[in-house]
């Protein structure tokens, strides 16, 4: 078992975009800490090595992994683990993720998130991938729960329990993206509240926000496509309410991924964040 | 299931969606399965372009988009680390028979690839010019150059480097009818690219292939030293000089 502390403030964080530095550094409030994806400083040098060293003097930095392949058939590619390592050896994140989801067969990436069936043969390989990743990085990661398109007919576990099950035999925490849970829980018409009460909540680490897009499927049923492009939904805002009130404040992360906005608008987020955190500390002080 | 049927129709638009996929009333996924096919191929599409962005302004937008897609379906990422996809794509532009008399896009591209490997190399510290200075003029014949991770040089027939610059509209004069293979620096973080004579090209690729500076020189006599030398040292593209010891 690795550290359970959770190093992140209970406070808005944002994806880190290299146009939105100078930004971040002169001014970041209400920003209390960024993340950043693994793989884009696995590079041996150069200017994105050099910022993410000058960031971590200002902020706490969440390392957020996308390409390891948790949920794949295929071993984990041990020189990925390698570079990960590496990447947490010097950097000291306050926090490591990564998802639900698989990106590579038979040596293939498709650098995107795909999905998996729930079974127990699947949950004891993610467990053994969350097992060799926690050994080799020596933390405890968080596993984030994925947005869905489709369902497995070969499935037999709900989301939320394999997620739970997965938490109690490695250890790791989760990662709630609370957008997601919309997203899938639309696209799957089920409630996402009982998605909510059906989580682990006790085991989440970290919140993230993003924008999604909607189309329709074969049939007209809404089908909404998780996108980071754009601003957090509002029934995804009222979503983030229900949750917090049922966990206690989170750190809680801002991801926008594509078309990136200024610096202003992508703020602008990020205290939508902390008002919801803000409100959630006024109602304990009442209380108390 | 096996994740081998997902995985093999991601990027094969004429095979069947794989079974056992449904909505949430028990039908066929359908058009849901075409998200991750549309995810996949447009991120990879989108990677290619961002890192060949004037070989994709070269091709116009259908023709880039036809070729890209045709490069990552046969050719999908080999490793995670998306910052090296597409070493292999000047190669597979030049292969592609409509473009057969485009010779110079598969240096371009080429170029292109090499700026992004040099902005990702690893730092180094530079020569430091008295090091150079303080050498006499024989040691310095027989001595031997070390090149920084970021530096690079990309040996071309075609004017390169005005294709490239007029293709991103940072000048609007055409291209001249020289060759221009081109030197790749990383001074600080932005690589710079610097046109050479062919000779001096030649010879710089011979002390990048680790001759010395007299080796090289034997090779290709009508070549400038002194100003390749000059240019090698403004441009920050040395680590180190090597002197050997006389045996």
């Amino acid at each position: 078992m690795y550290d359970q502390t959770n190093h992140l403030p209970a406070l808005p964080g944002v994806g880190y975009k290299p146009q939105h530095y100078s930004d971040l550094v002169a001014n970041p409030a209400p920003v209390g800490w960024l993340e950043i994806h693994a793989e884009n400083y696995m590079g041996a040098g150069g200017r994105p090595i050099a910022q993410l060293k000058q960031l971590s003097g200002h902020f706490p930095i969440s390392v957020h992994g996308v390409g390891l392949s948790i949920g794949g058939e295929d071993a984990l590619d041990p020189d990925h683990l390698s570079r990960l390592k590496h990447l947490c050896d010097w950097l000291n994140p306050a926090s490591f993720s990564e998802h639900l989801a698989w990106s590579t067969h038979e040596s293939a990436f498709m650098n995107d998130l795909l999905p998996l069936p729930y079974t127990e043969v699947t949950l004891k390989r993610v467990c053994d991938h969350i097992d060799q990743l926690q050994d080799t990085i020596g933390r405890r990661m968080l596993l984030e729960n994925p947005s869905s398109y489709l369902a497995f007919d070969d499935s037999t576990y709900a989301e939320p329990d394999f997620l739970s099950e997965v938490s109690k035999r490695t250890g790791c925490g989760l990662l709630l993206d609370v957008n997601n849970i919309f997203v899938s829980a639309t696209n799957l018409n089920y409630s996402p509240y009982a998605y909510v009460d059906a989580f682990d909540l006790d085991k989440v680490g970290e919140i993230h926000l993003g924008g999604h897009d909607e189309d329709e499927d074969d049939h007209g049923a809404p089908l909404l496509i998780d996108s980071h492009g754009r601003e957090v939904a509002d029934p995804v805002w009222t979503l983030l309410d229900y949750v917090l009130e049922r966990s206690g404040p989170l750190p809680t992360l801002i991801e926008w991924d594509t078309d990136v906005p200024e610096w202003p608008v992508l703020a602008e987020e990020a205290r939508r964040a902390d008002i919801a955190l803000s409100k959630l500390n006024a109602r304990a002080k009442v209380t108390a | 299931m096996s994740l081998t049927a997902f995985n093999d129709a991601l990027l094969d638009p004429t095979a069947d969606r794989p079974e056992g996929l449904s909505d949430s009333a028990g039908r066929p996924a359908g058009k849901r399965f075409d998200v991750y096919r549309n995810n996949v191929t447009v991120s990879l599409r989108e990677a290619l372009e961002a890192g060949f962005p004037a070989t994709a302004r070269l091709l116009g937008e259908q023709n880039f988009t036809a070729i890209a897609t045709g490069y990552l379906r046969a050719n999908p990422p080999s490793s995670p680390l998306m910052m090296l996809y597409g070493g292999g794509f000047p190669r597979y532009i030049s292969n592609v028979p409509a473009l057969a008399k485009l010779g110079y896009l598969r240096d371009v591209a080429r170029l292109e690839y090499a700026m992004r490997q040099s902005y990702h190399a690893e730092d180094a510290p530079e020569l430091a010019a008295d090091k150079l200075a303080a050498l006499a003029p024989e040691q310095l014949y027989n001595a031997r150059l070390a090149f920084a991770p970021a530096t690079q040089v990309v040996l071309t027939e075609w004017p390169i480097h005005a294709i490239r610059a007029k293709a991103l509209g940072e000048t609007a004069e055409n291209p001249p009818g020289v060759a221009q293979p081109t030197l790749v620096t990383r001074p600080e973080f932005d690589p710079i690219l610097t046109p050479l004579p062919a000779e001096q090209a030649d010879l710089l690729a011979e002390l990048m292939r680790n001759k010395t500076l007299a080796e090289a020189s034997t090779m290709h006599p009508t070549a400038d030293l002194g100003t390749l030398l000059g240019t090698l040292l403004a441009t920050k593209a040395l680590t180190d000089i090597k002197i050997e010891d006389k045996q």
